[in-house]
């Protein structure tokens, strides 16, 4: 067992921190809210700069050849930051689909340009009526014109609305849930029968619905096997999962800070709300909820790359469970413990909870993971 | 002991949900079984209806236009329009203003107040609490200074729900501010919205929804006949307010209103290649809230009905049983019609639903409001006397700890 990190990685997160105090306050996230992508376009510069858009890409790739750990850590600064910029979307979904799904021609097109900042993906997977399960695929591609022709829906696509490029899951052939023959896509966000209605999510970052009335694929835009992209997205998703599990960390972290200096400072009855035992024993409940949380993120870090599939997914749905619960009691008492306040716009506490919320709700709930572990409960 | 509605009163529920079903205008109904807050026409078009009815002023006596029903007739009624789902009758008017004023109220405020309350021709809100006064309301701060005929009112108010909808507003206002004790110093006025001097700022919630807000005060000129009950003697009429009327304070209506809405979502989406409502870790939640809405239920029967045996007119400590658990089962309930809508509660699709006006989608709209009842009614622990605060009552007033 190690907890420590590397030079390398403490380097990494030091500067991730940094950049973040610098840029990245309440307020400056406001007025990135306000840009036409509604995130910043200059900070997606910066995190490019940094290398941070290349971190779990091989050095070749003008990356940073980290692993899922470099990752964490990225993505806990931007969680107790509440960043907006579509990283989990490019460097992390889109990025782990073409690394662990692409050619060796493919990466080296597509890489590269996600690492400068010059190539934002999204991964358009999840429909309307799959709910969280990963093999319900009703949109399909089927041969023509030299090359594929897609027809269906996407839903929540994560940033979908801002990605130059997709990653379209469809089915190629088999029943609607069938793991079997299903094929991912790259697909130009221009491509003609492309259409995107783009939103905001409760916690106000972008999505978007996605709609494709016979867009045409050519045969080097497959990633990998036809038909065989199963296992590729359930990597995807894992890694997302992981990297999640960070966001959520970082997001626990500053809704508990928060929550201890509100009750240091707030006065009712002549004293410090903090005074009160109750309160106090609040506070401790929500740090041993980040504790405990933060332990399974990590879990989830270092399982993505178990060559063992059945045991990281486990350990992925154990994960998803423990930070996922732990990420909804920090952030309802959060909320509590603020009163009134935690309740408006204003204050950033409701924006930390609906991150959260949002988290909770991405790539299998609670219950949806605890029912793949009761599966197989022995 | 029979814990079963008698056949009185049984007969009594089939009469308020028929006269519901039957008189509710089909696109409140609508929207509300969707999940949205009623508009504000919607809950001024009902409780007009039900005041035609004569079932707006529940707990009036019958000369100030009042049903004459009991304490366990007006826990049902509530309970069934919160199912409905109704709008709620407008608790500033029904369970706060009015009963004060019948309590503490001159004949010429009654008169002038409380039949324009009871058919909402005025909307009342309250203005209790501010910036440095919540849990602890008796520090309040803001000042009412009396000059000749009227007070002249300083300072505001904070969190007031519905002040941007109100034609009037109750206040608490310091008069005596070297008064021994805190208490001694506060006074209960009526303020006209409409006064010069006062200033409402809007305060966006969670949800994205307007429903709070602050109300400031510079110089507001009050006349003096808008005072209830004595000078310095408003604590007894805050106290006398906060602690009156408990029955429907469990909200069991809406919790049940909210699990309906929960199964409904979950019989159209999928889980594991079948409906959700088939699904038996889905059903296990439902039946535990089942279990705790049962449980209050019977709870808040014992409270209601003891304390129509009461004579003494004190709250009883235990009504503090009903808002915890009350507001902890509700809460609950808006997250089972969450985590039932799944990944279709992350997006605010009001935009979306707009550009696709031709294409109705119930179950995004649901969805967005099942995150949006989520969201506000992390407040339902918070207003109202915050749940910690509740515990405390409990912790003094029943267990003398
Ligand atoms: C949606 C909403 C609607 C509202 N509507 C109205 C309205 O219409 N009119 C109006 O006047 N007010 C209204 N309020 C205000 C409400 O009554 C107050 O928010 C509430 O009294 C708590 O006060 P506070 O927000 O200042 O929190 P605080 O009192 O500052 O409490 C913060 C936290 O500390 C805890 N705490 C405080 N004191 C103690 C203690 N002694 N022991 C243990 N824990 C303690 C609280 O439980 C809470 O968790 C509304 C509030 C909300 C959220």
């Amino acid at each position: 067992m190690d907890f420590d990190l590397s030079d390398d990685q403490r380097l990494l997160a030091d500067s991730v921190t940094r950049l973040m105090a610098d840029r990245y306050g309440f307020e400056a996230r406001k007025a990135f809210l306000k840009q036409p992508d509604g995130w910043s376009t200059e900070m997606w510069g910066r995190y490019a700069e940094l290398g941070l858009l290349g971190v779990p890409f091989a050095e070749e790739h003008g990356g940073f050849g980290g692993g899922a750990v470099e990752v964490m850590l990225v993505m806990q600064e931007l969680g107790r930051a509440l960043a907006l910029e579509p990283y989990l979307a490019t460097v992390v979904l889109g990025g782990t689909a073409v690394r662990l799904g692409g050619s060796a021609a493919q990466q080296a097109a597509i890489l590269p340009a996600v690492a400068e900042g010059t190539l934002k993906l999204a991964f358009a997977h999840g429909e309307r009526d799959a709910r969280y399960d990963l093999s319900d695929v009703q949109t399909t591609a089927k041969r023509g014109n030299g090359g594929w022709v897609l027809d269906g829906a996407k839903s929540v696509v994560f940033h979908g609305d801002s990605a130059d490029k997709l990653v379209v899951s469809a089915r190629i052939k088999g029943a609607r849930d069938d793991p079997d023959g299903i094929g991912l896509f790259l697909v130009d966000a221009g491509a003609q029968g492309l259409a995107r209605r783009g939103y905001t999510l409760r916690d106000e970052t972008r999505a978007a619905e996605v709609s494709l009335t016979h867009v045409a694929v050519a045969d080097g835009d497959v990633l990998g096997e036809a038909g065989a992209a199963f296992p590729v997205i359930e990597r995807v998703v894992e890694t997302g999962i992981a990297a999640m599990g960070a966001e959520a960390v970082g997001a626990m972290e500053t809704m508990q800070s928060m929550t201890l200096e509100y009750s240091r400072t707030r006065e009712q009855f002549g004293k410090p709300i903090g005074s009160n035992q109750v309160v106090q024993h609040r506070l401790s409940e929500m740090l041993m909820a980040l504790e405990q949380g933060r332990s399974m993120a990590m879990l989830a870090t270092v399982s993505v790359e178990d060559a063992d599939p059945a045991e990281r997914a486990r350990n992925i749905s154990m994960a998803k469970v423990g930070y996922g619960q732990s990420a909804r009691f920090v952030s309802q008492q959060a909320i509590q413990m603020h009163g009134g306040i935690g309740m408006t716009e204003e204050y950033a506490v409701g924006h930390y909870f609906r991150r959260a919320m949002v988290i909770e709700h991405t790539f299998g709930d609670t219950a949806f993971h605890l029912a793949r572990l009761a599966a197989q409960v022995e | 002991m029979d814990l079963r509605f008698t056949p009185e009163e049984l007969a009594f529920r089939d009469e308020v949900r028929a006269f519901i079903r039957d008189n509710l205008p089909a696109d409140i109904r609508e929207r509300m079984r969707l999940g949205y807050s009623p508009r504000k026409q919607d809950v001024i078009a009902w409780q007009r209806i039900l005041n035609r009815k004569g079932w707006a002023a529940l707990s009036w006596p019958k000369e100030w236009g009042g049903p004459g029903w009991s304490a366990v007739q007006r826990m049902i009624f509530i309970e069934e329009n919160q199912a409905a789902p109704a709008p709620e009758l407008l608790s500033f008017n029904i369970t706060m203003l009015g009963p004060v004023l019948i309590q503490f109220g001159t004949e010429e405020q009654k008169r002038r107040f409380l039949p324009r309350a009871a058919n909402l021709d005025d909307w009342w809100c309250q203005g209790f609490s501010e910036p440095g006064a919540g849990s602890d309301l008796a520090s309040l701060k803001t000042a009412a200074r009396r000059e000749g005929d009227h007070y002249v009112v300083n300072g505001s108010k904070i969190w007031t729900s519905t002040a941007h909808n109100a034609d009037w507003c109750f206040v608490l206002v310091r008069t005596n501010p070297n008064a021994a004790k805190r208490q001694e110093g506060i006074s209960f006025l009526l303020v006209d919205m409409k006064t010069p001097g006062i200033t409402v700022r809007p305060i966006i919630s969670i949800d994205g929804a307007h429903h709070l807000n602050e109300v400031f005060f510079d110089d507001v000129k009050v006349p003096v006949e808008m005072r209830i009950h004595e000078e310095n003697r408003g604590w007894d009429v805050a106290k006398f307010l906060l602690g009156n009327e408990r029955t429907g304070i469990a909200r069991l209506g809406k919790s049940r209103e909210r699990v309906a809405a929960a199964k409904e979502a979950a019989r159209a989406v999928r889980f594991n290649g079948k409906p959700l409502i088939e699904d038996p870790t889905f059903r296990q939640r439902v039946a535990q809230l089942e279990v705790d809405m049962k449980a209050l239920q019977i709870t808040q029967y014992r409270v209601v009905s003891a304390g129509a045996k009461k004579s003494d007119g004190r709250p009883d400590p235990l009504s503090s049983v009903l808002k915890v658990k009350g507001t902890e089962l509700l809460q609950s309930t808006t997250e089972l019609a969450m985590d039932a809508a799944g990944p279709l509660a992350m997006p605010i699709w009001a935009q979306e639903l707009a550009e696709m006006a031709n294409e109705p989608d119930m179950l995004a709209e649901a969805a967005e409001q099942a995150a949006g009842n989520y969201l506000f009614l992390r407040a339902a622990s918070i207003y109202g006397g915050t749940n910690e605060i509740q515990k405390n009552i409990l912790s003094k007033a029943v267990l003398r700890l």
